[in-house]
């Protein structure tokens, strides 16, 4: 097809606004909230319909130091568990607000209507998860995120000042002179070309999981907000750490990958190799050993809630649990499909399972032909969050490009160099709000900036690229080729060897990733056009991955190196943040965390006897 | 021969089966196209679709998002049965030669798998939203007075409900009827022990409850098993009738609507 930049400027669909949302998961809907309430006019797109975002997978819970089912929790327990979990590699500065406010924010929900399960005293009920000391995750079943989701969007969709433009994809920021002024995108369902102008833009576009074979991530995590901010010269950082969930199905081949929620573990759910043995008890690193039960009878124990028996090994952080099943499969005592048996079965009579994990046990029957409450699950890893991102102040979630705010997965800091199950559900919320705050704040103190012609005229080239003549790669794949070869070299366990033939590989993708193609005739819901620039997104998020990943030499929470197997201390606040180059290759600059200060040191401290 | 991997998931491909598609959007043609697609028999139709986007159709549309049966994307009448593609399994077909795949028929078609559901999100909008009392900063309610709307709350708005429904399907009663999805939204808010809000006219009214005749179509689509009709239309058509013909639950509707 003949593309005529000229023509298409003429037809472009406008909109002017205060605040423009890309995303609409719970981070984005969070943010939205906020802008309304100020008082601002505000517009949400989203690449998909209203609900269906990937948090709507959530299943375990969000966490919050309630103290509704262990009155010993508080703030500085969590704020230490966050820590902690991050292999001390953790924003600070967030994990403190976080810490803080994650209570207020899951009340507030409640008042929204969501509904949690509950404690016999009728409040909200909290579960144990991975690497938190107390009770702390609100759930409902295993099924928080829907409830999360559909909260927030039957709250949004009642503000009158705020537009939610749904199948609509973000295909390029517009930053001028170091600011922004808004983004460019079209309509999945039209193909219209469309402008949106304003005077702040929060990035909420989640993570990059679908650069992985094995995912437990919906089509949408493709790193869209990481690229398209990294392509306008803004910061990235973190980008080497990616965590890969130990409980990812194995069976059926379809659904390799498909999440078993950390929740399973919580409720007493138990890891054993294919000699029986419950091999976790010989992985617990030096750093935990205080935290965990040595014996099988202390954890079951602690499971029955007895408050001086330690943790069982199966709530280590999920780093740890994950590098153990497969250090299991290597030593060939791995299940038949190549992972370890999850069982709840012989812990919790089928009643019980039913009522605390029922999408699991819907999931299993369904797909796997298994019951749970009477066999064990085979489970494996699997790709599942992105703890790196956009670099973000710490106070107000701005990137190093005025006016662009991020938060949610596509943020980096919180979480360090691993996250704790449940404090991703809890970051969406509080930074959600606080992004959304602080865009509102600065567009109510800056004036609209207009896009110039020739920027708009460049995203229109952006945009439409795939459709152009000549273009011959099938997006379909090239996906599939990229997903194999960043398992294969960025994967759960890498070297310096392995990065560096990705890299070559994935600069190759680079190019080839130009000519990707649309085919037919119509930009109508064009699937094909839609996975072309999803993937040119992948690829670059890969490259960065890697380098970021090549760049930290030594092993560190998610990160682990065959050829520096030890974490280094003087690394610990050492953040790799990566920009783009002038040969349009990434650079990496070493930047420094500041030293906890004292109070925070203290309240470390607090946490660690609590 | 030898055996097909897919490219995705690494399956063995060790069968075939003709996949009839609808192809065609609301300013074109529409027909079924039929493509000859090879399979392992432990997946689902929406690999199927899938590889017909990867090896034939690069353009086709479809909706879905999480392949997990978490998201309600990507529904769709399998054979002429409405379905979550992501959730049904070829196992299911054994030693099926074809199968057919077409669009949710109540809705409008944009292309090919996907149609428009707008209408849905438009009546959404009109149901007003939960009101806590006023001045609480935390509620307190007991799991055994949520659990009823915590079954509705399982919802993941696939709206095969709505596709099933003969008022929306048969009748196109778009403007007289909400449909089952929205009642049960509006049954998760009535029976919240906590909400103080009054919707009862409304519910009769500019949401026709009573268009429903209790077929009960729409429980046996539902793929989360809602008791759709049992547990939340039928209380709520007991609801209606309480409120309007008893004139005590009138004087207090009346009095709620004045606070
Ligand atoms: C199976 C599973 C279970 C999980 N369970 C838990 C749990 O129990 N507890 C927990 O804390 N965390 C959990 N997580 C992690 C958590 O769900 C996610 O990290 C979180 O939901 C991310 O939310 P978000 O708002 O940042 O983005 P998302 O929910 O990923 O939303 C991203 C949004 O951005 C939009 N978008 C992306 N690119 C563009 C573009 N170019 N243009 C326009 N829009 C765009 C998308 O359409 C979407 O609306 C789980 C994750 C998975 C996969
Ligand atoms: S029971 Fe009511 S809502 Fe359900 S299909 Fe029948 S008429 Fe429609
Ligand atoms: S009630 Fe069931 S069938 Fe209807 S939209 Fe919700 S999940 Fe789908
Ligand atoms: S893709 Fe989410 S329900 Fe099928």
């Amino acid at each position: 097809m003949k593309i005529d930049v000229n023509e298409e400027f003429k037809n472009i669909k406008r909109y002017e606004t205060d605040v423009l949302v890309i995303g609409a998961g719970g981070a984005g809907l969070r943010a939205a909230i906020s802008v309304a309430e100020a008082g601002l006019h505000g517009i949400i797109v989203s690449k998909s319909l209203l609900g269906k975002a990937h948090t709507v997978m959530a299943e375990g819970g969000a966490a919050a130091s309630l103290g509704n089912v262990d009155p010993r929790d508080n703030w500085m327990v969590h704020f230490r568990d966050t820590m902690k979990g991050g292999k001390y590699h953790n924003n600070w500065k967030m994990a403190e607000v976080f810490a803080k406010d994650a209570p207020e924010r899951i009340r507030e929900l409640e008042l929204y209507g969501a509904v949690f399960d509950r404690t016999e005293q009728g409040k909200i009920k909290q579960r144990n998860f991975g690497g938190h000391k107390f009770p702390r995750l609100a759930h409902v079943g295993d099924r928080t995120g829907l409830e999360l989701i559909r909260t927030l969007q039957d709250k949004v969709v009642h503000f009158e000042n705020i537009d939610i433009h749904m199948e609509t994809a973000i295909s390029k920021l517009l930053v001028e002179n170091g600011e922004v002024t808004g983004a460019f995108g079209y309509d999945r369902q039209s193909g219209d070309l469309l402008l949106f102008e304003a005077k702040s833009v929060i990035l909420a576009t989640g993570g990059f999981g679908k650069t992985f074979r094995i995912t437990s991530n919906s089509w949408e995590l493709t790193g869209d907000g990481e690229a398209m901010l990294y392509n306008e010269g803004g910061e990235l950082t973190d980008m080497e750490f990616i965590q890969f969930h130990p409980t990812g199905m194995v069976y059926p081949n379809s659904v390799k990958g498909t999440l078993v929620t950390e929740g399973v573990r919580g409720e007493g759910g138990i890891l054993r190799n294919s000699e029986g043995k419950r091999f976790m008890f010989n992985y617990v690193p030096e750093m935990f050993k205080d935290d965990y039960a040595t014996t099988e009878e202390e954890a079951d124990k602690w499971i029955t809630g007895d408050p001086n028996a330690r943790r069982p090994p199966e709530l280590l952080t999920r780093d740890v649990v994950s590098k153990a099943i497969r250090s299991e499969v290597k030593a060939g005592r791995g299940s038949p499909h190549g992972g370890a048996f999850l069982d709840i079965a012989s812990r919790r009579t089928p009643e019980e399972i039913k009522k605390a994990l029922p999408s699991m046990y819907h999931q299993f029957k369904k797909l796997a032909k298994l019951d749970i409450t009477k066999e064990p699950m085979e489970v494996g890893p699997t790709a599942h969050y992105a703890m790196g991102g956009i670099k973000v102040d710490g106070v107000t979630q701005e990137t190093n490009i005025k006016g662009i705010f991020a938060a949610g997965e596509v943020g980096a800091g919180l979480h360090g160099a691993n996250r704790l199950g449940g404090n991703s559900l809890t970051d969406l919320l509080v930074f959600g709000k606080i992004a959304g705050d602080y865009a509102a704040k600065r567009a109510k103190e800056t004036t609209l900036k207009k896009p110039s012609e020739q920027k708009i005229k460049e995203a229109i080239e952006v945009t439409l690229e795939p459709f152009k003549d000549g273009n011959d790669i099938n997006p379909y794949e090239i996906h599939a080729e990229l997903r194999e070869k960043m398992e294969e070299y960025a994967g759960i366990v890498r070297d310096e060897q392995g990065m560096k033939k990705g890299l070559d590989v994935l600069y190759e993708f680079l190019e080839r990733s130009k000519h990707v193609k649309a085919s037919g005739d119509s930009r109508m819901y064009n699937s094909s056009w839609h996975q072309s620039l999803d993937v040119k997104h992948m690829v670059i998020t890969g490259i960065i991955l890697t380098t970021a990943a090549l760049q930290r030499k030594e092993s560190r929470g998610a990160h682990t190196r065959e050829d520096f197997p030890k974490p280094v201390d003087d690394l610990i606040k050492v953040l790799y943040v990566i920009s783009k180059g002038p040969d349009g290759k990434p650079i990496v600059k070493e930047e420094l965390y500041d030293d906890l200060p004292a109070d925070l040191q203290k309240a470390m401290e607090e946490g660690e006897d609590a | 021969m030898p055996e097909k991997i897919d490219i995705y998931s690494g399956a063995t491909l060790d069968s075939k089966i003709d996949l009839s598609i609808q192809r065609g959007s609301k300013n074109s043609e529409v027909k079924m196209e039929k493509y000859t697609v090879e399979y392992d028999k432990t997946e689902v139709v929406l690999d199927l679709v899938h590889r017909v986007q990867a090896e034939f159709a690069p353009d086709l549309a479809v909706r879905w998002n999480c392949k997990a049966g978490k998201c309600g994307s990507c529904s769709a009448e399998v054979n002429g049965s409405p379905k979550l593609m992501c959730m049904t399994k070829m196992s299911d077909y054994t030693n099926a030669k074809s199968m057919e795949i077409r669009p949710m028929r109540t809705f409008p078609l944009i292309k090919d798998l996907v149609t428009d559901v707008s209408w849905n999100f438009e009546k959404n909008k009109q149901i007003k939203p939960f009101k806590p009392p006023t001045g609480v900063k935390e509620l307190t309610m007991y799991q055994q007075h949520v659990d009823r709307i915590q079954e509705y709350r399982k919802c993941i708005e696939c709206f095969l409900c709505q596709d099933t429904c003969h008022v929306l399907r048969t009748h196109e009663e778009f403007n007289q009827y909400a449909g089952p999805r929205f009642m049960i939204r509006l049954a998760t808010l009535e029976f919240h022990p906590e909400d103080q809000e009054d919707r009862i006219g409304e519910i009769k009214n500019t949401f026709g409850v009573n268009m429903c005749n209790i077929t009960k179509c729409c429980q046996e689509v539902c793929p989360e098993e809602i008791h759709i009709t049992d547990n939340g239309i039928i209380p709520l058509k007991e609801r209606v009738a309480d409120n309007f013909y008893d004139p005590l639950m009138m004087a207090v509707s009346w009095i709620k609507r004045l606070l």
